[in-house]
């Protein structure tokens, strides 16, 4: 029996082997020069790549890999990839399709992402690529508590060297720190700092999958305002509104607060005391914004500034008390848009909600984002919901009662992790709908107020006696 | 053709209009329904200040426990309510919640919320709770009609639905967010009186059971059911003596007496005293003295002989009080029959909490009422209160003796303490209604008379005996006429400033949360301060959630219901040794403090602290409370050791005991490196006005783990103890 397995073992191995010999061979591609800029200001962190890419072999090349080592690939938020074309002032970019992919004899566990040419890459041919990727949970605080009076410091970890399946001919990286304040990062030559950033490179002529750990640690002292978990709600209602409930649960996500909050010396060194805390959030929210609240479970939070403007409307808001590391906040966000800039007729007859996807917070990460689509339309009203959005999410169909629903509203569920803003992008849901269904509840209401006027009505002329006075 | 058709529509026109056109009675009907229903709403809408100036939320402190059972019975349904042990509470007792609530206000807030659900309303039960008091404010106006009409007549039944609807002493408790068991209960008590005073009137089983269940929903509501079953039975005695016995006052009392008994009994927390506790032997003595009374009735009609019947009465007289006397005797002896309360002894003396039971005492609403009070609460009606007595005392019935009755005891508790300010409302009302309806109605009847006087004096002979009748009564009172419109006139703008007093103090004086506090800034603009909530979140947020907080009983059912946190003490003051051990902890040094926080497993403490806001329900100024019930139990705390000179003070001159110990340090630690107010000293308190006594607090066994923005509130916690080698 074992020997049958291990033969049959082997015959898939075999048949693993021959199917990738046909998929275009990674060598026939050569990355002739890498760039590539970390900027570890905030605690998201967002890496530029500009990859000028080759084509040594003979057929032309369709598509290529970008790697990223395993403990990026978890908090890989977002990787976008931009053609360059033209020359200099002249230039175009134009958006590549870039996918997640596996490969069987990846090296450690490396993560992949597949990026498609807008045309073939002819043999000898060269393309600029720039490839923005985003990083969250990245930075590691270390010392992993500090005091109030302490600043942050987290440490970065990263390679010196572009992790890629190509052979790269020349390439540089530079990081981009918050302050001038860094402990210590790791050397290898060339590597030099020059005030808020540190450079490494050029490195010449590296083969494939070269790795060069490097480890920075520095201050950074920006908010770590990581959302865990975020439900967004969105209901439409055909009556003229779009309400959206936004639940939040804020957490401080650097380093741990240690011993002591003293009032006295938050309050009158705030220069240098709890640098690392915030208690200040800036919301951006869609314009003509209008009954907007931010409460909790225990009622009004009545710190809280809205400005509302034509592009856009900003609400400043403060949780109850400021956030140190490892402190958490839970709070509720709702407002009312008119349903006229969001609900549109398809061509097709059905109606579609436009609307943004992602976190209204500046600068934060959120770990779970939970949106729901409630169509608010009468029960049986809004049929065959379908989202359309630029990435993938999980999908999901509810019902949800609401006032005076007697079947339940159909809740499209869309549910994604690791939402960064640069997720906060327009999505689309196509539904079915007739209006008569807009006048049921109404129409329950009148008939329920008539019936009790008649009951009433024939109460007082309907003698129920059965004696006669 | 178009003509003709026309003439019989308009005939059918015209004669639709006729029938539409309202016969006497029925106009009056549709203004009395018409009134009653404008008093509804009013009623409701008095009490909605709060709501529009703060926002949608439970008050003050015992609503907060209100809420959380509440919710807790909305989620996990009635038996796991009735069944709830506590453990979040009086850590490490525990409280049986079922046991030792009354449900009445829960359950009915959560069957509001169930039929809302039902009829598809998806409120949330925050918004059931909060308005859950106007609500039944709204509905006691109705009963207070009903109950008018029955003691004097529909406009006094309508004069009393107005008076109530926005009279303070009622309002204080019953605005939007004062979700607290008074809320219900104001209305199960008159609802009660109602049905038992149409009982007496009638005689009729009916009206009877539905007295008894109105008493069961007030036992299952309130404490002060109490109250119902001793002035029931008082004046059933009181209408024996006067000679009032009746059948249908032997009827209306058995069964309101026997049913309501055997209803309240349901009741956990009331449970068997109906039977065993002294305060409900008034209401058996008299249902025995009624049973008496019928057979000698009886025997009296079977004898038909006075002297035997005369014998028979003395006998049967001394051989039943005896009997009772004695049975009192042995039930109480025995133990079976539970003495007087406290709460209730102080009641009946005003002075006896204030040397017995600090606990009671310390309570601001438990004191005696000033005079200013009872004229903020009740304006115009403290003087049309008598003359309303007048009314009743000149026309002497069943229905207003009770009223008297109910008016004179109750006022007298409302004497003996604030918050029975609240009892004594409904029947203040009624009698001034009385006062304003005969007033009103003998006036008008006045001017009415005078404006027949020309017509029957034009129409000679008819009726002749009448008109010089008035003639004769026109000449004994020559301004009669004028004086009467003057006489109105006062009448109304009495009844003008009631309402605009009543408006005033609902709105500045009854409708703050008191969770939120609220102050005027320098430019007049509006400061919030939200610090409880602000600490309370805190605590619920970022603290272990098995963290055990020791504060000050007082925010007990706060610190539960919004910092979702273990209390050691709470607002139900049940165990007066354990809140004697936090008071005790509060006013010892630290080091022995810590000794009891460690015993108790305390966290973290929570002090209330009001010197940098200025604001002065705090900490410190219920210190000494803290230090008389601690050492009312411990007497090695000692009054005199925290006074200087019998004076209570916090600056220099402060008794050494009193700058050290831990209510001090914990509310004055760092304070004196602030500066509160321009132009003063650092660590000036402004909330007493002085510069603190000891600015270099050290602490050796608790840290601060939160302070809030104002200051208010201050959270510390509790070191583990240093390892020893």
């Amino acid at each position: 029996m074992a020997a049958r397995n291990w033969i049959f073992a082997v015959a898939v191995a075999v048949a693993v082997f021959l199917s990738l010999s046909t998929f275009s061979s990674a060598q026939d591609l050569q990355i002739v020069n890498a760039e590539r800029r970390i900027d570890l200001s905030s605690h998201i962190v967002k890496a530029f790549l500009t990859l000028k890419v080759e084509n040594i072999g003979k057929d032309p090349a369709a598509d290529m890999l970008l790697a990223f080592p395993p403990t990026q690939i978890k908090n890989l938020a977002m990787v976008q990839a931009l053609a360059v074309m033209g020359k200099k002032k002249k230039k175009t970019y134009l958006p590549l399709d870039v996918k997640p992919t596996e490969q069987p004899d990846a090296p450690n566990d490396a993560g992949y992402f597949l990026v498609s040419f807008a045309t073939p890459l002819g043999p000898g041919e060269t393309v600029t690529l720039e490839v923005l990727y985003i990083l969250t949970h990245s930075l590691e605080p270390f010392p992993v508590e500090i005091t109030q009076s302490e600043s942050q410091l987290v440490y970065y970890h990263d390679s010196a060297v572009v992790l890629s399946p190509y052979h790269v001919k020349q390439q540089t990286t530079f990081f981009k720190t918050p302050s001038t304040r860094v402990e210590s990062f790791t050397s290898v030559e060339p590597a030099n700092r020059a005030g808020k950033e540190i450079k490494y490179g050029p490195y010449e002529d590296r083969a494939p999958y070269s790795y060069a750990p490097v480890i920075v640690h520095f201050e950074n002292n920006s908010p770590f305002a990581v959302v865990e978990e975020l439900v967004r709600e969105i209901e439409i209602s055909h009556w003229g509104s779009l309400q959206i409930t936004e639940n939040y649960r804020l957490t401080h996500g650097g380093a741990r607060h240690k011993g002591v909050f003293s009032r006295v010396e938050y309050q009158s060194r705030r220069s240098i005391t709890g640098s690392s805390s915030f208690n200040a959030l800036l919301a951006v929210l869609p314009p003509r914004v209008n009954s907007v609240y931010y409460r909790d479970d225990i009622g009004n939070i009545s710190t809280s500034h809205l400005r509302t403007g034509f592009k856009k409307s900003e609400l400043e808001f403060e949780p109850r008390y400021p956030l140190f590391g490892g402190w958490r906040a839970t709070f509720v966000i709702g407002y009312r848009v008119p349903l006229e800039d969001y609900l549109f007729e398809a061509p097709d007859g059905r109606r579609y909600l436009n609307f943004t996807f992602g976190c209204p917070l500046v600068e934060t990460i959120v770990n779970k984002l939970t949106l729901k689509v409630g169509l608010v339309v009468l029960p049986e009203g809004s049929k065959d919901p379908s989202a359309v959005l630029p990435f993938t999410v999980n999908q999901d169909l509810q019902v949800k009662y609401s006032y005076l629903d007697i079947v339940g509203r159909t809740v499209v569920v869309l549910q994604k992790d690791n939402v960064v803003p640069t997720h906060n992008v327009p999505f689309q849901v196509y539904y079915t709908f007739k209006p008569i269904y807009m006048l049921a509840e109404p129409l329950m209401l009148v008939s329920a107020f008539f019936f009790v006027f008649v009951t009433s009505l024939a109460y007082v002329h309907i003698d129920l006696n059965i004696v006669k006075k | 053709m178009g003509a003709k058709k026309a003439s019989p529509d308009l005939l059918n026109s015209s004669f639709s209009f006729k029938s539409l056109k309202l016969k006497t009675k029925q106009q009056e009907l549709l203004l009395r329904v018409s009134i009653l229903g404008l008093v509804y709403v009013l009623a409701f809408i008095a009490r909605l200040f709060s709501v529009l100036r703060y926002e949608s939320m439970i008050h003050e402190f015992d609503p907060y426990f209100n809420y959380r059972t509440t919710l807790y019975l909305t989620e996990k349904g009635f038996y796991e309510f009735w069944n709830w042990f506590d453990s979040e509470s009086w850590y490490p007792l525990g409280r049986i919640i079922g046991g030792t609530l009354y449900p009445g206000l829960m359950v009915t807030a959560a069957l509001i919320y169930w039929t809302l659900r039902f009829l598809r309303f998806f409120v949330h039960i925050r918004e059931v709770c909060v308005l859950t008091a106007p609500f039944f404010a709204s509905n006691t106006t109705i009963v207070a009609y009903f109950f008018g009409k029955e003691i004097w007549d529909t406009g006094a039944g309508l004069v009393a639905a107005a008076l109530i609807a926005i009279c303070p002493g009622y309002i204080s408790r019953s605005v939007a967010g004062s979700y607290d068991n008074e809320a219900v209960a104001i209305f199960a008590l008159l609802l009660t009186f109602y049905l038992f005073v149409k009982a007496v009137k009638t005689g009729s089983l009916s009206w009877a059971l539905g007295s008894a269940f109105g008493y069961f929903y007030m036992v299952s509501a309130w404490g002060g059911y109490v109250f119902i079953i001793n002035l029931v039975p008082l004046y059933v005695l009181v209408l024996l003596i006067t000679g009032r016995y009746s059948m249908r006052l032997y009827v209306a009392y058995n069964c309101m007496y026997i049913l309501g008994m055997l209803l309240a009994m349901q009741i956990r927390f009331v449970g068997f005293q109906h039977v065993q506790s002294g305060e409900h032997m008034g209401a058996m003595g008299v249902f025995l003295l009624m049973q008496v009374f019928y057979f000698l009735d009886w025997v009296k009609y079977q004898l038909n002989d006075t002297k035997l019947f005369q014998t028979f009465l003395r006998i049967t007289v001394t051989s039943a009080i005896l009997v009772g006397g004695i049975a009192l005797g042995v039930g109480t002896a025995s133990g079976y029959i539970s003495p007087w309360t406290g709460r209730f002894y102080s009641l009946l003396d005003p002075t006896y909490a204030k040397d017995h039971i600090p606990i009671i005492a310390s309570v601001s609403e438990h004191q005696p009422t000033a005079w200013s009070s009872f004229m903020f609460d009740y304006h115009i009606l403290l003087f049309l209160f008598p003359a309303g007595l007048y009314f009743c005392f000149k026309r002497l019935s069943d229905a207003t003796i009770f009223i008297v009755m109910y008016g004179l005891t109750s006022l007298y508790f409302a004497g003996v303490m604030v918050r029975l300010i609240l009892v004594a409302t409904p029947a203040v009302c009624l009698i001034s209604a009385i006062a304003v309806s005969a007033t009103v109605k003998n006036l008008t009847s006045l001017l009415r008379t005078k404006q027949k006087v020309p017509q029957t004096g034009s129409t000679k002979g008819v009726g002749s005996s009448k008109s010089s009748s008035k003639v004769t009564l026109d000449q004994s009172q020559p301004f009669q006429k004028n004086g009467a419109i003057a006489l109105l006139v006062g009448v109304f703008y009495l009844l003008s400033r009631y309402a605009i007093h009543c408006t005033w103090v609902t709105s500045e004086a009854y409708s703050s949360p008191s969770i939120v506090l609220a102050a005027r800034g320098a430019h007049g603009n509006r400061i919030i301060f939200d610090d409880y909530r602000e600490a309370y979140y805190w605590l619920r947020q970022n603290t272990p959630t098995d963290a055990k907080v020791m504060s000050w009983w007082d925010y007990g059912y706060q610190i539960t219901a919004m910092g979702n946190r273990t209390v050691i003490v709470d607002n139900n003051t049940w165990n007066n040794t354990h809140i004697a051990t936090v008071g005790r902890a509060m006013s010892s040094y630290e080091d022995e403090a810590y000794d009891i926080m460690r015993s108790l497993d305390v966290n973290y403490v929570l002090v209330v602290f009001g010197g940098v806001t200025g604001y002065s329900s705090d900490d410190i100024n219920k210190f000494l409370w803290m230090v008389r019930i601690g050492g009312g139990v411990y007497p090695v705390i000692k009054e005199p050791d925290y006074l200087v000179n019998g004076e209570f003070r916090v600056d220099k001159g402060a008794s050494p005991k009193m700058l050290n110990c831990l209510m001090y340090k914990l509310c004055y630690y760092r304070f004196g490196e602030l500066v509160t107010e321009y132009g003063k000293p650092t660590g000036y308190d402004r909330a007493r006005g002085v510069e603190i006594g000891n600015k270099d607090i050290k602490l050796e066994h608790l840290e601060e783990a939160y302070t809030t923005s104002n200051w208010i509130v201050r959270i510390y916690r509790v070191k583990p103890p240093t390892n020893r080698l």
